[in-house]
């Protein structure tokens, strides 16, 4: 049976890999007692720094056909509650749930007296790892924190320093994705004494306009302001960011997207030792958890993986330069027509969007009139158009399979012309 | 018995509205087929992934001109288009193992948004042309949209008080109210059509126009032809329909329908919801034989008809139907067993060309139930529609 305990950067011990981002659903007790109990291997409390005023509103989303969210933007501050409550909370978290991780998330001031404080103070309260928040894209940036940090190594890697000179616990800092090259930051941030990283911060965004008040959204008193960006959408850009930071060797967590066991083994297969959540937990509340858990482990249990070690970073040698990739391998679509729906999504695709090779016979016209069996005779099956592939003309790009809408009615299948692998870089050589 | 009624609540919609956001939901479940085979099976050929994807982006007005431009009727069909011998009988998601795609509600919600955000439709400047349209049932409201649409001057001629011909007197409650029929005559009227009631056509009307439509549809009703036929108590289908749907409803306490068609299965529905505490529907033939669609049979099941089949009237008494050895008791029969063709108008019409709607007279052009015996709403439009392209073709050549 899979294993799934968590040791973060050999000092942090949870239940799971399961994380509580920092953000609304970690921001008081109530809400991590609530997901501890629920399941949840840890929490990263909601950023801990001086106080202060958000505004109403704060969240805006973007909805595709219909489903709800499937980004959610949002321009909300660091913890509104006093640092007192906040750490006197941390500590009777802890003291009620020892085998639960619970990581402060800190910003403050850029001075080392402010760091060094708040460090000390926090893990007083007894915090099992600290997480700097050095991508915060929105508010805390325009007052010199945040992403405002996270954009300039130098920056990073001076107040990770500060922070190791007093911190006893594990030191992640939490990295934004608003910056060209996300990894001179990741290797400031080493270089800087860093245990871990986080990664990745919301992405900057404007979610839509109101087109009757062409006020963009969250509407504050018809104004607005630029705001983060999570949820599913941004799931390939954090895999992606992740890819990239993994030749920093650092402990990874990973955040961007994740919304169920399936997107959490991504990023573990990318090299993550623990994964953080937020829209999904602000959606659908903490009860996601439990799939999250057994699909996990019932997936691991088919794979023949004990712990999440035994699979940890076991993609991360398949992501290459594209120069490096095989010029002579070749796929071609196939087309089943047993399986064929007759929608033609393919034929369109491939003829306005890709190669022009899948090819369909329209029908002939003819004067159609409802069917009435009495004066018809019984009513004839809908004709069915299937479209067939040019296979010497198909370039192998996928697109026909992607549109399709019926699972597995179109393959994409190699064919073996004997050629041996190439790459550009040896072509080019 | 006569009775007072609130038909709204008695006949409460069949299928109710889609709310906006479960609209957009539908309609972003449609795949959006290419050359897609709803289009194919609609007699007016809406191109329904176009106007459903419309819904799907919030531009209803865009989608509602795309129906519109295919069928001027777009709103009375949403209602009483069998859709699942059409459009939704032929969605690619029936091979999928999937609900089909609900095209119908979509149409409607589309039509429900046009017509409470001041319908308009373009027409062309005026050619100097002028069309009669004799009949104001779909057909001739089809012709006479599409006729306005390039510039025809069209004057429509009915025998009712109203137009919309069954539409507006003949078509179930629960699917289409006349309210609704007559939204759409306002629209061609707002488009510029002429309307006149009760006036004969003449020979003397015949020079004032350059061409003719004969959306007349069919004649009375079939006679049952058995001893007590005209009873009082014998009123036929659209006779019984037409009275409650114009705030006159007569109903019997025991009804005895005759004729297993889609109108026997309205009237007996209707007689169901007015208040008859046993509706019966006698038919000569077997379950398999009747020609009302499926949907429309189980509709009448679960509003407690009882069917009886193999069974032949043979004769009616004031408080029964007699069906050879045994007797059902009655107070009310409503023969539903079909309309008789215009046979000696056909005649004069000779063969008809059905792309153009065009008879052996050149001046004169024919569609809807007249000429194809009797078929649903969108046929009528089709027909309709086909024919002004006919005329249109017909005076451009001629001039």
């Amino acid at each position: 049976m899979a294993d799934l305990t968590t040791l973060f950067a050999n000092k942090i011990r949870c239940p799971n890999p399961f994380w509580l981002a920092s953000g609304p659903p970690a921001n008081c007790a109530d809400q991590v007692i609530r997901a501890f109990d629920a399941g949840w291997g840890g929490a990263v409390w909601k950023t801990l720094g001086v106080p202060i005023t958000n505004v109403s509103s704060r969240y805006s989303s973007v909805d595709l056909n219909g489903q709800r969210m499937m980004g959610l933007n949002n321009i909300e501050l660091i913890t509104d509650r006093t640092l007192e409550v906040n750490l006197r909370e941390i500590e009777e978290v802890k003291k009620r749930y020892p085998d639960n991780a619970v990581i402060a998330s800190l910003m403050v001031d850029s001075t080392r007296e402010a760091w060094h404080e708040i460090v000390e103070r926090s893990e007083g309260a007894g915090a099992d790892g600290l997480e700097l928040n050095f991508g915060c894209p929105h508010g805390m940036s325009e007052r010199g924190m945040g992403s405002a940090v996270g954009q300039v190594p130098q920056y990073c890697s001076m107040i990770t320093e500060w922070v190791k000179e007093v911190a006893k616990t594990p030191v992640l800092v939490k990295l934004t994705p608003n910056i060209t090259d996300i990894r001179p930051v990741a290797h400031a941030a080493k270089q800087g004494g860093a245990d871990g990283l986080s990664a990745i911060n919301t992405i900057n965004s404007i979610t839509g306009i109101d087109l009757d008040t062409f006020v963009p959204r969250p509407n504050v008193d018809g104004k607005s302001a630029h705001g983060g960006y999570c949820g599913p959408a941004v799931k390939p850009i954090a895999l992606h960011m992740i890819q990239q930071i993994a030749e920093v060797g650092l402990p990874v967590s990973g955040i961007g997207g994740v919304s169920n066991w399936r997107d959490a083994a991504e990023f573990i297969l990318l090299g993550c030792q623990s994964i953080q959540l937020c829209t999904a937990p602000m959606h659908w509340g903490f009860r996601i958890v439990e799939d999250m858990i057994d699909g996990l482990k019932n997936w691991m249990d088919e794979k023949g993986f004990r712990t999440i070690d035994d699979f940890r970073g076991l993609s991360l040698p398949n992501v290459k330069e594209w120069k490096n990739l095989n010029l002579n391998y070749k796929i071609i679509a196939k087309i089943h027509p047993e399986k064929c729906i007759g929608c033609d999504l393919c034929y369109i695709a491939c003829e306005d969007g890709a190669h022009q090779c899948i090819h369909v016979d329209p029908l002939p016209p003819r004067l159609t009139v409802t069917p009435i069996p009495k004066l018809d005779g019984p009513i004839p099956a809908t004709p069915i158009k299937i479209p067939r592939v040019d296979e010497e003309e198909c370039v192998g790009c996928n697109l026909c399979a992607l549109v399709c809408p019926v699972e597995n009615c179109i393959t994409m299948e190699r064919v073996d012309h004997g050629i041996p692998s190439e790459s550009w870089e040896q072509r080019s050589a | 018995m006569n009775v007072t009624i609130n038909t709204d609540e008695l006949f409460p919609d069949l299928h109710p509205a889609l709310a906006p956001q479960a609209a957009v939901v539908e309609a972003s479940r449609c795949l959006f087929c290419y050359d897609a085979p709803c289009t194919q099976a609609c007699p007016t050929h809406i191109d329904v992934p176009k106007f459903i994807k419309k819904i799907a982006s919030g531009n209803l007005r865009g989608s509602a001109n795309t129906i519109l431009d295919a069928n001027i009727l777009g709103l009375s069909c949403s209602r009483v288009c069998p859709v699942d011998v059409l459009c939704e009988g032929s969605c690619v998601m029936h091979r999928y193992n999937k609900q089909p795609i609900e095209i119908g509600l979509l149409q409607r919600h589309a039509m429900d948004w046009f017509y409470s955000h001041e319908p308009a439709i373009a027409t062309a400047p005026d050619n100097g042309k002028h069309v009669a349209c004799i009949g104001g049932g779909p057909a001739s409201l089809a012709c006479a949209a599409e006729l306005r649409r390039h510039g025809f001057a069209v004057t429509v001629f009915d025998r009712n008080p109203l137009a919309g011909g069954l539409n507006t007197y003949g078509i179930a409650q629960y699917k289409l109210r006349p309210p609704d029929s007559l939204k759409e005559v306002e629209l061609l009227r707002n488009m510029g059509v002429e309307f006149r009631f009760g006036v004969e056509v003449t020979d003397q009307t015949e020079g004032e126009f350059d061409a003719f439509f004969l959306g007349v549809g069919l004649g009375p009703m079939h006679r049952l032809n058995v001893p007590g036929d005209d009873l009082p108590g014998v009123v036929d289908a659209l006779t019984f329909i037409a009275d409650y749907k114009t705030g006159t409803p007569k109903v019997g306490r025991r009804v005895v329908v005759i004729g297993a068609g889609n109108t026997a299965i309205d009237s007996a529905i209707a007689a169901r919801k007015l208040g008859a505490e046993q509706v019966h529907i006698v038919y000569r033939r077997g379950e398999s034989d009747m020609s009302a669609f499926a949907s429309e049979y189980e509709h009448a099941k679960l509003e407690g008809v009882e069917f009886h089949w193999q069974t032949s009237v043979t004769r009616i008494t004031p408080d029964a139907v007699i069906c050879g050895t045994f007797k059902i008791p009655c107070d009310m029969v409503v023969p539903a067993i079909g309309q008789s063709p215009l046979t000696k108008l056909l005649a004069v019409c000779g063969e008809v060309n059905r792309e153009t709607g065009q008879t052996k007279h050149p001046k004169y052009f024919a569609g809807g139930d007249f000429l194809n015996g009797g078929r649903e709403v969108v046929d009528a439009v089709a027909d309709g529609k086909r024919a002004a392209l006919g005329i249109k073709k017909w005076l451009t050549t001629q001039s």
